[in-house]
Formats: structure tokens, C-alpha cells, sequence
């Protein structure tokens, strides 16, 4: 069927901010669907509210709104754009709920617009628990069995007919708290009674227990004529109970045989074709490990995470074939994009085993349980290609940037054999290093299995690993480190430095006996046919042994770009954005480009954004071989965040030239004593400090200074390992903690300032500098700025202050001889400037400052890198002229997601990701940052307030405000008193361990819609603010830990606008 | 111990020996499937040629009695990337290593899998030859390997005498349906190992004789008749087809199987000889191209041939696409064929080569890829149907 002719102009919404379980993977999907759009001549008229994301570029969409995703607004851009259809596919479970609601309502019906894709009976259908189990119910296709009861016999009799174990869920409790799985009856009643008395409503849902069954996943297209195919399918080396998107996950499959493939195969394509899905579905079974039985788990008719990780996976590009087959077009007119010979409706083969691991955040939140469960936890992922599995572990494990990069990294060797089994009933992030211990220590591939449930083949494979490091080991007691057993260690993986590691040579003298021996990686190609057809597009990996297909290339000049690896948080998908706009503009400047990254969820590795992709990890030894290959003329290490800078000392050492800023410029701002010096030639105040190593060292420095004083380690990003210390006690805890990883630099301890923290993005051509604005947190200093609300243009400050800060941006980029981009913080005090930190190098902030003022930042940076200046591009130096919009960047987190985490906020970094309130006034624009963070209020116009001793006073006239917008106030007794005595009609609620009716009682009686709880100085010892903090989140409650924060959002409701007739800004037309 | 993959144009491997030891020649291919590799091997199809996989990791599930889909093993040679250390599946007999030793199939691991493959796809099929003799003299070896054809290998594929299957005659006799498979820990732990579940969801074929001409059939083929009721009794390739014709079938099925269909010069004959009865015919495969030989059509061989688990194929009456299971080099002419013959009633999507064939005025339909699939997808699994349903004489 050819394209619908009744499209003409398509609305797409995106997914909002980035939290876990929903990221970079749907900016992916959508840069993908968006331009395939635009190939066929459709106008996109874009909404999501997250301005990092490239997605919402004005080259990728006609129109693009940056506003809060909520049905107001939506309504809204419909009626002023009029499209004639809506895409909400591709937005994630965000974008879908918005479509259906927008269906549900009637008024897409209304104002004639067409739901494109799937219909919303459809998606009702998949997404509908009820009728979901109905549907499968009916066409044959097995779910778990489960039923709700509200009493104990109903429990014991439903569980008599489908058996034990269960699993029992009540239903509304804090994080699934009081459900378990009983084995027996007496299990059964013990757990049912608790939990029918913990439940709200007193329900519990009694399903069948189908935990350390395999877990298989599908990815299926269908189009609208019926033809159906399958993309990829996926085993989890973690059986069922652990979410997908926190497994280590496998593809192909390895464990089942042609047929239990094709029996799943089958069930998934007959599924979708019942679905009558019009586009991309995953479809997730578990599979019984010793029989046929499967169940069916779940369907996601839309583009997922999973989706992205199989197109990666695969090279067939699901979100461009899903917009086609929504414009009307069949899998079978649709061209394989990587072949060129093929169409979509060939399914793709791997001649290859992928590996994807999740990054959890487990480094940033230290009190949280790393114990994994169906809640995903994962901040992001990496992929990794090889043609064996070992390898493709291996490389996996070195591409995550947590200080692991073989399975010694985590050391259990001091636990006994006893101990290990033990241990292995922990499900947790660190669980396959328990298994290599367990190997080391001879434990039985069965008892490993039956604890675990881990499949056989997986634990060989790990046991492959453990005997090489062991075969490895041996050259230590003489045995020589001959050409054989260097070539088995390369081919499944081992890093030189980890093969010198264990045989105790050096690193630099493994490489040369490898060059020696010829044992150097070669380059294959991710085709989608197994070699079957000529492919067109190079998408490599590496493999030890055989022939190398890397291409010759053109006599162009050739440029390696770094990417930023997997995301986390404090290096998000920021960076993605401006390593693909630097690719472009290399690209645009004749350039011929390779991208090195391991990330399958970002654009950067979408086969068409560079000449070349290399899906690699990013360290030294794996980009160093990249470069023997390619020889590139420059790498541009200051896009791709702190993984790619780590990168710039070992590429210089290689000779390839580093382009724009200098490696040893980079080490100036980073080296405590170089930057003074530099500081003091440019005569630029900053808080007084030292480096130091021990913590002895740091209180000296410290006492010196006076509390409170400013703890962190060098070279990180985010923020990480960052405190704000009061007290000696204080100084020894941090400082035990940042050097629990051992420090390769200095740790950093300074003056704590406190005033208005100031941030400046800037392009330095090497003599003038362009300032395209100048942004202010609305947070005092103290709070990282990743987790600020940031306003552009600075609201408070003067032209005193600005010209200041415009100056020392000059003369700081002058002195670092920056060449590219520079991002540097600033404290305002009065009329005086302090420099805080500076990044010569891209940030977090520079998508969105390049949106709102319309100033294309990393593009003029790369066209300075290349040898333009300033003025040649077109711009009078310096700082720019005000944007007429202010815009206002909100943070959002994930804490609900992450239990046990410290929400409240401080030097170290915590949020996931953000979104963008954008209006011509101050006040809209913020009431849109906070709408868009998903803080809709007010609800039930009730809050509770317990701030520490020296926030009563700001707590006072912050109370008075929100009492004037008719809120009620509790306020635990020392934050009551003071709130009465200045006249505000405080309630007194009682603290948690006196009796009730308590503070807690209040959160969990669901009608509060605000906490503001400032902790004590530094860490919060105490149990009481921990808990109500943690139990405000997991019950949905809008927490606030800073009184700027709490004033900020009494100016936004104060002048909150009814939704429906917020303005609208096009970006593209800014 | 060491092995060696030589092609005829003097390329070599060097890898690592598993199997049976000898030394073979063969006609070298390669099959993109990444599971079912034991029903690769125990295609009779492909007698006469050693099969590369292009999916790098093989082994994984050891080898299961029960999926075999024909006797024994009949390629000559098995290529493998990397041959797992140890098979993991609940329903596992033995490991692949020691199931190619017992078939007397020798076989080369560790060597660039995609390396070969793409030399093939460049070079076109090429034979060559595996040996552990170090030793090797590529002038003695090149003129023999360039010298050997598959030959009339038909003949050593087929079965040595008629034999009938009986069809199911309750649908509980075929196993769960799939996806209505239950776990019985009982009969697990007492070592039973559950049937696999079929795809068949009615018995259509109840009371219907089809006579299955076999070429080499996969097992699949009648187990898709006999599932869905179907009484099958198998002929040797040779039976003539008056005797077939005397039995009175319902319908004829004519099978798959290796080698040149050029070379079934006999058995195109008595093909020909069925086309001019009145029976319904459905065929498959090689099957598809003898009766396109024998009405006059040509065929012709591919470049590189159609082997693995995801070409697809349109159905040209209904404009839709399934995926299919390939396994064939060689492929019908369809250029000089008379549409008072024939039409084309599937084409490939990627290629364009010709998938199927309509009868005119007869009640004859043939397919060149494998709707028993095993290995592959399941999806045209209704052709089976269909060729009851016009046993039947009923609407399609």
C-alpha cells in the first residue's frame, strides 16, 4: 500500500524528561521516526518537554514545542498547529498515556485528528490488565495465572488450583511492602493476612509464581496489511524477577533450540496480529526451564527500550520502519537501510552475540539496596558486539565506567564456599562476579545453577573466563605468556591491562608482544543478513581472528568523535546531543566521521548520523586499536563528557592531535595548583582551599579555612563524591567514602561560599569569546547545579555583575588557550564574582541555551575547533543579547524508583534528567518548569513543613505565602512553634515515633501535597527526616529539601495560569 | 587436532577438528539460520554438500533425538565458528560434538565463519574440502575439488521402501498445541520428557490418503499431514506412478531433496506422468522444480543459493508476506514459462526469484521454500491446509 495520502502534517510527543525506565532510547526512536517523516515530506509538529534531547531540534521538526506534556497543552498546540494526525508511539508509556487520553476524550475526533499507528482500541487492548488476560485468554496464549482476594480463604482456595509458589502483591502499599512469595499453605496465610491488613483497600492479587523461569523477549513489526515479522529476539542471562531493563540481557537467544525459538516466535507474531498492531511491539514470555510452558508477561505496543536495544543490536532501524508503516506504506516496500538490497520485511540474522548490561546508580545512591527486583533501577545501558560470548561480556563490563573491566573487579575471594552459596541468593548488580568467585572456589555449575537459576551454558561461559584469568595467572610462576594463550585471552576480551594484571608484566609490554605477534583486533560489520548481501553501511565491532572489513576511505579528512558511553547520572543525554552535532558539523565542513560509543539508546549510534560507527567501549587499549585502523586526522574528546576528556592524556600519547583545547589546558583547570596559578595571573577570585590526600590532611585544611568547607575528589563529573562538610567527624566520613575508589588525583577541599551560584556557556576562538547567556540557579550555592533550576537570563543580577562574569569568562578562556567550548560556574555575593569550577569542555546546560537563544553552540564550536573565528561565523564577540523568553531548566529525579536513596539535595548530583518552562514571563515560565517536572498543584491544598533551625525564619515567610494560597499547614513541633509564633496557623502534627496520629500518617493518608523538609547541615542523621522524606516520594508527594526551591514554587502557583491558555512558544521559530 | 577448510580456489582455514576424522570433499554453502542446526544437519537436502553456519555459537543445546528430521545426518561437512564446551536444554541427549562422531560427519571450528561466507557470496558456491592432514598438496586437491559434483544423490537420500504413516485421529495424540504445554514435575523428575507442542489446532485432514514421493523428505513434512489426519504413505523416489496412481492417494505430495533437479532425469518422467492425472499435487522444494521441469520450464542455479530461517516470500494471490524457510541452490526458470502452463504464485521480496507455482487448469501447487519449516519460521504453515482443503475440493 503506498503512503496515506491524508497525512500531511503529523503531531509527535516525545516522553518528557528523562527517568529511569524511560530515556535516551525514546530521543533515539524519535530523531529516528521524526526525520523518516520528513523523508516523505510530512511536516512534524514536535512536543516534549525536554530540551536536552535532539529530538526537539529545529532540523529534526517544523515545529517544535518545548512545553509541558500534560492534556491541557496538548489540546492547545492542536488547536493553534491543526495536524492532521497524532504519532504517540514513540514518546514511551509517557507520549502513549497522553494519545490515549487525547483519543479517550473525544477531542482528537473533534478537531479531526487521526490517531496514526496503532489504534486505541489496540493499545487499550495490550495495555488494560483485564483485558490484556481476556485477549490472550481467548486466543490461545498462556499469562500467569492471577486472581485478587480480600480474604485468606479465597487466597488458599484459589492457590489450591493453580499451585504453589505464588507470589502475593497487596494492592496500594508503600513499594510493594508486605507481599512475598509463599512456598506452602502455612507461608501463604501468614503473608496473606499481613498483607490484606497493610493493603488500603484490603486487597491482595494472588498470582502464580513464575520467578527463575528464562526470560525471552520479542521485537515485532507489523504493518497494516498483516505481514508480520520478528527484528530480534533477546534471552536475559537473569531469569524472570529481575526487570528486563536491569538484566543482563543476550541476543540472540543462546539457550533455546529451533523449537522453543519458533514457538515463542510464533506466539509473538500471532499476538501482534491479534493486537492488530500497526507498527513496532515487544513482546516478553517466560519461558519454563525444563519444559514447553511459557507465559506471556507483557506487551508493549509502542517503541521501547527494548526496541532500541534490538535495532542496535541488529541494524534494522524499528522507529524509522514504524513511522513508515504509520504513514501507510508495508514492510515489503520498505528499503533495508543498511543493505540497500533488502527490504523491511526481511528479518534480520545475527552473525554475532550482543550483550547489554544496565548502569545503575548504585555509586551515586550509597545507602540504597542494590538488591534488583521488577522495579527497574537502571539509569542507562551499554551494548556491546562480539562474535563469542565471553567477549561480548567482557567488553560490556569495561564500557560501564564503574572501576570494573574483568570479573575480579569486585573481590568476594574472602568468602568461603559456604559463604558464596549464601551470597548467591542475592539478586543483585554484582551477582555475576558472586558466580566467578563461586567458580574459583569449585562450586558446581548445578549448585550454582539451582540457587540462581542461571542457565548452565551462561555459568560455562563465566567459568571460561575464570579459567583463562587462572591460565593467565599461572605466567606469574613462570610459565611463558606464549602466542596461544594471548591470542584465546584476546579473542574472548581480556584488556591488556588485565592481562597484565594477572601474569604481572606490564601493560605497554603486552601490546608490543600482541603487535608483535600479529594479535590485533579486526573489524566486522553489523549488516542484518550475516554477510548474506553487500551491506552499505559501516557499523562495525571488533573480534580477534579473521578478516578485517573496515574500508578504505575517501582522501577526506577524518575526525574521531568520542561519545559519552552509557547514561547516568550526571553525564546524560546531553552529551549524545552535542557529540551528534559535532559529528554534523564536521560533516558540513568536509569531514569525513567516526563515532566510537557503546550506548544503544542514544542517536549518536544510529547508523546514519556518522560515515563510520565503531560499537566499542571507550577506553584506551579499545580506541587506540580504532586508530590504528582509521589513523584519523583529530579527535574531539570535548563533546562526549568526562568519559571521552579520560580518554585525551592516552590519544595524545598516541599521537593523534587533539582538536580545539589542549590536553594540557584541560589538566590546568582540572589541577588545583596550575588553576591558582592561572587564577592569580588573571587576578579571578575564588574560594579559599587545598588538595589533599588523607583525611588528616583535609581537616588540617579545613580547621585552616573554618567549617563549613567544600569535600571533592578531581576529574569527576557531576559532582560525585561531593559534600558539604561542617564538622572533623564529617571530613573522615566523606573522605573514607571518595577513597573507597582508589584516587589517581587529588582531592579538592575548599571554602564553602554561600551566595547566587551563576552559569555561563561560552565558545573561546582562541582570542574573542561568545557568551550566548548567562544563567542563574535559583538554588543558593551548595546544591549541585545539575540539580538547580536554572534561569535564562539571569533575573537578579545586574549589568555589574554580568560584565564582571563576562569578563572573567574572557580572560579564564583566554588563559586555558580554549579552542571549542568552555562552561565555568560562578558565586555571586554582592558586587563581588568567585569562580567556582571550569570545564573547558561541553556541558550539560548547552542544549538548552542553544535552543532558547536560537545560538548553535557546538556547531560555531566545532567551526572554531576547525580554524574559524568568531567574528568569520558571523557573531560580535562576546555576550550575546537577551533572549525576549525566559527559560527556566527544572530537574527531575527518580528517587521513587531507587529505594533507600537520600533524596535531599546537595553537592553531588542526583537528578535523572529535566525539562524546559519557556514563556516571554518570568513567572509562566516558571510555573511551566514546575508543571513540566510534573509537579501539578495544588490538589488537596494541604502540606506539612520541618525545616532545621536555620531555615525557620526563611520557613516563616515561606509558610505565609503558601497560607495565602490557601494551603494548611502541619509542622512537627519545633517548625510549629516558630510558624505560630510569626502568626502562621500552623497545625502540630506529633514526629514518628510518638503516637499517632504522626507526620507519616499524614503522608500515607494520601491527601498532602507538599513536603518542604530542609535536613540538618551536611548528612541528615536522623531516622525521622529520612523517612518522611523517602515515604513523601514513594507516595507520589512533591518533596522540597531547599528554601529556594519552596520560595520559587509559591511564586509559580502565585501566578499560576489556568493550563489551557498558557502560551505557546515554537522553538524553531525562535 | 588441527583441521583445514580448502576451497577450490585455493583459499584456506586453518581451525580446530571435531567429528568424525576424514577427509571430505564437498560442495561448500552456508545456511544464516542461528538455531536449528540439528535440523540443518538432518535435512537430507543437503547430501552432497557441507554446510557452513553463519551464526558464530553452535552447539548450545546439544543435539535432541526427538527434532531430527530425518534419519541421520547427511551433509558431508559441518563449519562452525565456535562449537559450545557443553549442551544445556532440558531435552538434550547428547552433545553435538559426539552426535557428528557417531553420524561419521567430520567438522572445523575456530574458523572466520563470515570470512567464508562472504567469499562464497562473492565467488558463488564453490566446493572444497576438509582435512586434518597437515600436509595437504593443494595441486593434487584443487582439479578433485573442482571435479566433484553432488551427482545423482537423490537416490542415496530416499527411502528404501514404502511405508505409511497413520494420521492422528484425536488431536491429543500430536502433543500440547502450542502454547498449552504444561510443566509436569512428576513425569520430569521420572526422566519423561514432554512431546513438543504442535502447531496444529484441527484435524482437516481426517480420512484424506495423501502418497508422499520421497527425495529426501524432512520428517516435518508428514508430521504436518499426519497431525492434521492425514494417512501418509511415503514411496521411494523411484516408484514409478502407476503404482502411486493404483493406490488411489487423495492427493500427492512431492518432497524436498538435494542436489541438480536436472539430474532426476527418470523421475521427472513418472512426475510428469502424475502432473496428467487429475490428482491434487502439492510440492516443495525439489519437488517444485521437478514438476517445473517436467512441464516444460528450466531451472537454473543461483549464485549462492537460499539457506536460512528469514527470506521473505509474497504470496502473489492475497499481496502478503511470510517468512520462510529456505534451503535450496538451485531455482525455476520462470522467463519461458507459458501461463497455459503455469503462473507464479510466490516470488522472493528481496530477490525477485520465483517462490511457487499455480497450476492452470489443474489442482497442482508448488512451493520452493519449506512450509514444514524445522529449522525456521512456522509462518506458511497454512499451505498445508491449503492442500487439504483442495483434496477436499473445497474453496481456497
Amino acid at each position: 500500500m503506498p503512503k496515506n495520502q491524508n497525512v500531511h502534517r503529523v503531531m509527535v510527543i516525545g516522553s518528557g524528561p528523562i527517568v529511569i525506565g524511560q530515556a535516551a532510547e525514546f530521543d533515539y526512536a524519535g530523531t529516528q521516526a521524526c526525520r523518516s517523516l520528513k523523508e516523505e515530506g510530512v511536516e512534524v509538529i514536535l512536543v516534549n518537554s525536554n530540551p536536552a534531547t535532539i529530538m526537539t531540534d529545529k532540523n529534526i521538526a517544523d515545529k517544535v514545542y518545548i512545553e509541558p506534556l500534560t492534556v491541557p497543552v496538548l489540546e492547545q498546540i492542536i488547536e493553534k498547529e491543526k495536524p492532521d494526525s497524532i504519532l504517540p508511539t514513540l514518546g514511551g508509556q509517557a507520549g502513549l498515556n497522553l494519545g490515549m487520553e487525547l483519543e479517550e476524550s473525544g477531542f482528537l475526533k473533534a478537531h479531526n485528528v487521526t490517531l496514526l499507528g496503532t489504534t486505541a482500541e489496540t493499545i487499550r487492548n495490550a495495555e488494560g490488565r483485564q483485558e490484556f488476560k481476556d485477549l490472550m485468554e481467548r486466543i490461545g496464549e498462556p499469562v500467569a495465572a492471577s486472581k485478587v482476594v480480600t480474604n485468606v480463604k479465597d487466597g488458599i482456595d484459589f492457590t489450591n488450583t493453580i499451585g504453589y509458589p505464588v507470589v502475593l502483591r497487596p494492592a496500594y502499599t508503600l513499594g510493594g511492602s508486605g507481599g512475598g512469595i509463599a512456598h506452602n499453605q502455612a507461608e501463604l496465610e501468614e503473608i496473606l493476612e499481613n498483607g490484606l491488613r497493610l493493603s488500603r483497600v484490603g486487597e491482595v492479587l494472588v498470582e502464580r509464581c513464575i520467578a527463575g523461569w528464562k526470560e525471552i523477549e520479542y521485537e515485532v513489526m507489523r504493518d497494516s496489511a498483516g505481514n508480520v515479522i520478528t527484528v530480534c529476539n533477546m534471552e536475559n542471562i537473569d531469569p524472570v524477577g529481575v526487570h528486563t531493563g536491569d538484566s543482563i540481557v543476550v541476543a540472540p537467544s543462546q539457550t533455546l533450540s529451533d523449537k522453543e525459538y519458533q514457538m515463542l516466535r510464533s506466539s509473538a507474531l500471532k499476538i501482534i496480529s491479534e493486537l492488530k498492531i500497526t507498527g513496532g511491539c515487544n513482546v516478553q514470555f517466560a519461558l519454563h526451564p525444563t519444559s514447553f510452558e511459557y507465559c506471556v508477561i507483557e506487551v508493549n505496543p509502542r517503541v521501547s527500550r527494548s526496541s532500541a536495544l534490538a535495532s542496535k543490536a541488529t541494524g534494522y532501524p524499528i522507529a524509522k520502519v514504524a513511522a513508515k508503516i504509520a504513514l501507510g506504506f508495508t514492510l515489503d516496500e520498505i528499503k533495508n537501510a543498511i543493505t540497500k538490497k533488502t527490504y523491511a520485511s526481511f528479518e534480520p540474522t545475527l552473525d554475532y552475540c550482543v550483550v547489554k548490561m544496565p548502569r545503575l546508580p548504585f555509586d551515586k545512591f550509597i545507602t540504597a539496596k542494590r538488591t534488583l527486583t521488577t522495579q527497574m533501577k537502571a539509569t542507562g545501558e551499554v551494548m556491546s558486539i562480539c562474535n563469542n560470548f565471553e567477549g561480548a561480556l567482557m567488553k560490556a563490563i569495561r564500557s560501564l565506567e564503574q572501576h570494573v573491566d574483568c570479573l575480579r573487579s569486585y573481590d568476594f575471594s574472602a568468602l568461603s564456599a559456604d559463604e558464596l552459596k549464601s551470597r548467591l541468593t542475592v539478586v543483585d548488580d554484582q551477582r555475576i562476579w558472586v558466580i566467578a568467585e563461586a567458580l574459583r572456589k569449585g562450586i558446581s555449575y548445578d549448585e550454582i545453577h539451582d540457587i540462581t537459576k542461571i542457565d548452565l551454558w551462561f555459568i560455562d561461559k563465566i567459568n571460561t573466563i575464570v579459567e583463562m584469568e587462572s591460565a593467565l595467572e599461572e605466567v606469574k610462576s613462570g610459565k611463558a605468556l606464549d602466542k596461544e594463550l594471548l591470542s584465546q585471552a584476546k579473542r574472548i576480551e581480556f584488556p591488556d591491562n588485565v592481562i597484565a594484571r594477572l601474569t604481572g608484566m606490564k601493560e605497554d609490554d603486552i601490546l608490543a608482544l600482541r603487535r608483535k605477534e600479529g594479535i590485533t583486533p579486526v573489524y566486522k560489520i553489523v549488516d542484518t543478513c550475516a554477510a548474506e548481501f553487500d551491506a552499505e553501511t559501516p557499523y562495525y565491532y571488533s573480534v580477534y581472528g579473521g578478516e578485517n572489513e573496515a574500508r578504505e576511505t575517501s582522501g577526506k579528512k577524518k575526525v574521531l568523535v568520542l561519545g559519552s558511553g552509557p547514561i547516568r547520572i550526571g553525564q546524560g543525554v546531553e552529551f549524545d546531543y552535542c557529540s551528534v552535532h559535532a559529528t554534523w558539523a564536521f560533516a558540513k565542513a568536509g569531514y569525513e566521521t567516526i563515532i566510537v560509543n557503546n550506548n544503544p539508546e542514544t542517536v549518536s549510534t544510529d547508523f546514519d548520523i556518522a560515515d563510520k560507527l565503531y560499537f566499542e567501549p571507550l577506553t584506551n587499549e579499545d580506541v587506540e586499536a580504532i586508530v590504528d585502523i582509521e589513523k584519523p586526522d583529530g579527535a574531539v574528546v570535548q563533546f562526549g563528557g568526562q568519559t571521552a576528556i579520560k580518554l585525551t592524556e592516552h590519544l595524545m600519547k598516541i599521537g593523534v592531535p587533539i582538536l580545539g583545547t589542549k590536553a594540557e589546558d584541560v589538566d590546568a583547570a582540572e589541577d588545583r595548583e596550575l588553576f591558582d596559578e592561572i587564577l592569580q595571573q588573571t587576578g579571578i577570585p575564588r574560594a579559599a582551599g587545598g588538595t589533599v590526600y588523607t583525611a588528616e590532611e583535609a581537616k588540617a585544611v579545613a580547621n585552616r579555612l573554618g567549617y563549613p568547607v567544600l569535600v571533592r575528589p578531581s576529574y569527576v563529573l557531576g559532582g560525585q563524591g561531593m559534600q558539604i562538610a561542617t564538622s572533623d567527624e564529617e571530613i573522615e566520613i566523606f573522605m573514607e567514602i571518595i577513597n573507597r575508589i582508589a584516587q589517581d588525583h587529588p582531592i579538592l577541599v575548599d571554602k564553602y561560599l554561600q551566595g547566587k551560584e551563576i552559569e555561563v556557556d561560552a565558545v573561546c576562538d582562541g582570542t574573542d569569546i561568545l557568551i550566548p547567556g548567562i544563567m542563574e540557579h535559583i538554588e543558593r550555592t551548595g546544591i549541585h547545579s545539575g540539580d538547580s533550576i536554572s534561569v535564562y537570563p539571569a533575573p537578579t543580577i545586574g549589568k555589574l555583575i554580568k560584565d564582571k562574569i563576562a569578563e572573567y569568562t574572557r580572560r579564564l578562556a583566554k588563559a586555558l588557550h580554549v579552542k571549542g567550548m568552555i562552561n565555568i560556574q560562578f558565586i555571586a555575593i554582592d558586587e563581588d564574582v568567585y569562580v567556582i569550577e571550569v570545564n573547558p569542555r561541553s556541558s550539560r546546560t548547552v542544549p538548552y541555551i542553544s535552543k532558547v537563544t536560537g545560538i548553535p553552540i557546538v556547531d560555531l564550536a566545532t567551526e572554531v575547533i576547525l580554524g574559524k573565528t568568531i567574528r568569520e561565523l558571523g557573531y560580535e564577540p562576546g555576550l550575546q543579547p537577551e533572549s525576549p523568553y525566559y527559560a527556566i531548566k527544572m530537574p527531575v529525579f527518580s528517587f521513587e524508583k531507587i529505594r533507600g536513596a537520600e533524596i535531599s539535595l546537595g553537592p553531588e548530583m542526583k537528578s535523572t534528567g529535566e525539562c524546559l518552562g519557556i514563556s516571554k514571563s518570568y513567572h509562566e515560565a516558571l510555573y511551566k518548569a514546575f508543571l513540566g517536572a510534573g509537579v501539578e498543584l495544588p490538589k488537596h491544598k494541604q502540606m506539612i513543613i520541618t525545616v532545621k533551625d536555620a531555615d525557620k525564619g526563611e520557613a516563616i515567610a515561606v509558610a505565609k505565602r503558601f497560607e495565602k494560597l490557601g494551603y494548611i499547614i502541619y509542622a512537627t513541633r519545633s517548625t510549629a512553634k516558630a510558624l505560630t509564633e510569626a502568626g502562621v496557623k500552623a497545625r502540630k502534627v506529633n514526629k514518628i515515633s510518638q503516637e499517632s496520629p504522626t507526620v507519616m500518617d499524614l503522608i500515607l493518608g494520601h491527601k498532602i501535597d507538599l513536603v518542604i523538609d530542609t535536613p540538618t547541615q551536611g548528612r541528615d542523621k536522623t531516622r525521622d527526616g529520612f523517612l518522611i522524606r523517602r515515604n513523601a516520594i514513594e507516595t507520589g508527594v512533591y518533596c522540597i529539601t531547599a528554601m529556594d526551591t519552596a520560595n520559587a514554587l509559591a511564586k509559580a502557583l502565585e501566578n499560576a495560569v489556568a493550563e489551557e491558555s498558557l502560551s505557546l512558544v515554537d522553538i524553531a521559530s525562535i | 587436532m588441527k583441521a583445514f577448510l580448502i576451497l577450490e580456489d585455493g583459499t584456506v582455514f586453518e581451525g580446530t577438528h571435531f567429528g568424525a576424522d576424514k577427509e571430505i570433499i564437498s560442495e561448500i554453502v552456508f545456511n544464516t539460520s542461528m538455531a536449528g542446526y540439528l535440523e540443518v544437519l538432518t535435512d537430507p537436502s543437503y547430501a552432497g554438500q557441507a554446510v557452513c553456519m553463519t551464526y558464530p555459537l553452535i552447539g548450545n543445546y546439544g543435539v535432541c533425538y526427538e527434532d531430527m528430521e530425518s534419519r541421520k545426518a547427511w551433509p558431508d561437512g559441518f563449519i562452525v565458528r565456535e562449537l559450545s564446551k557443553i549442551p544445556s536444554n532440558f531435552r538434550c541427549d547428547c552433545s553435538l560434538q559426539d552426535f557428528l562422531t557417531e553420524q561419521g560427519v567430520p567438522g572445523i571450528a575456530g574458523i572466520d565463519t563470515r570470512q567464508l561466507t562472504r567469499i562464497l557470496r562473492e565467488k558463488g558456491t564453490m566446493n572444497g574440502c576438509i582435512t586434518t592432514n597437515e600436509n595437504y598438496n593443494l595441486d593434487e586437491l584443487i582439479p578433485k575439488m573442482k571435479a566433484y559434483t553432488t551427482g545423482k544423490v537423490v537416490e542415496k537420500v530416499t527411502c528404501d521402501k514404502k511405508y505409511t504413516v497413520s494420521g492422528s485421529k484425536d488431536l491429543s495424540e500430536n502433543g500440547p498445541v502450542s502454547g498449552m504445554a504444561v510443566f509436569d514435575k512428576a513425569s520430569y523428575e521420572a526422566g519423561k520428557r514432554e512431546m513438543r507442542p504442535s502447531m496444529v489446532t484441527a484435524l482437516n485432514g481426517k480420512g484424506l490418503k495423501v502418497a508422499l514421493m520421497d527425495f529426501g523428505a524432512k520428517k516435518n513434512i508428514i508430521t504436518s499431514l499426519a497431525q492434521r489426519g492425514c494417512d501418509v504413505t511415503v514411496y521411494p523416489a523411484n516408484t514409478p506412478a502407476s503404482e502411486i496412481l493404483a493406490d488411489n492417494p487423495d492427493g500427492i505430495m512431492l518432497s524436498n531433496g538435494p542436489g541438480d533437479p536436472k539430474d532426476c532425469g527418470p523421475i521427472i518422467d513418472e512426475v510428469r506422468k502424475l502432473y496428467e492425472s487429475d490428482v491434487t499435487i502439492f510440492a516443495i522444494c525439489l519437488g517444485h522444480q521437478l514438476m517445473a521441469l517436467a512441464t516444460g520450464a528450466d531451472t537454473h542455479k543461483l549464485k549462492y543459493g537460499h539457506r536460512g530461517g528469514n527470506h521473505p516470500v509474497k504470496d502473489l494471490s492475497n499481496g502478503r508476506v511470510y517468512i520462510s524457510s529456505q534451503n535450496h541452490g538451485y531455482v525455476v526458470d520462470t522467463d519461458n514459462l507459458s501461463s497455459d502452463i503455469a503462473v507464479p504464485a510466490f516470488i522472493n521480496v528481496n530477490d525477485g526469484t520465483n517462490e511457487g507455482l499455480k497450476y492452470t487448469g489443474k489442482n497442482i501447487f508448488t512451493v520452493q521454500f519449506h512450509p514444514e519449516a524445522c529449522p525456521g519460521p512456522q509462518d506458511s504453515g497454512y499451505l498445508f491446509d491449503r492442500f487439504i482443503k483442495m483434496m477436499k475440493k473445497e474453496e481456497i
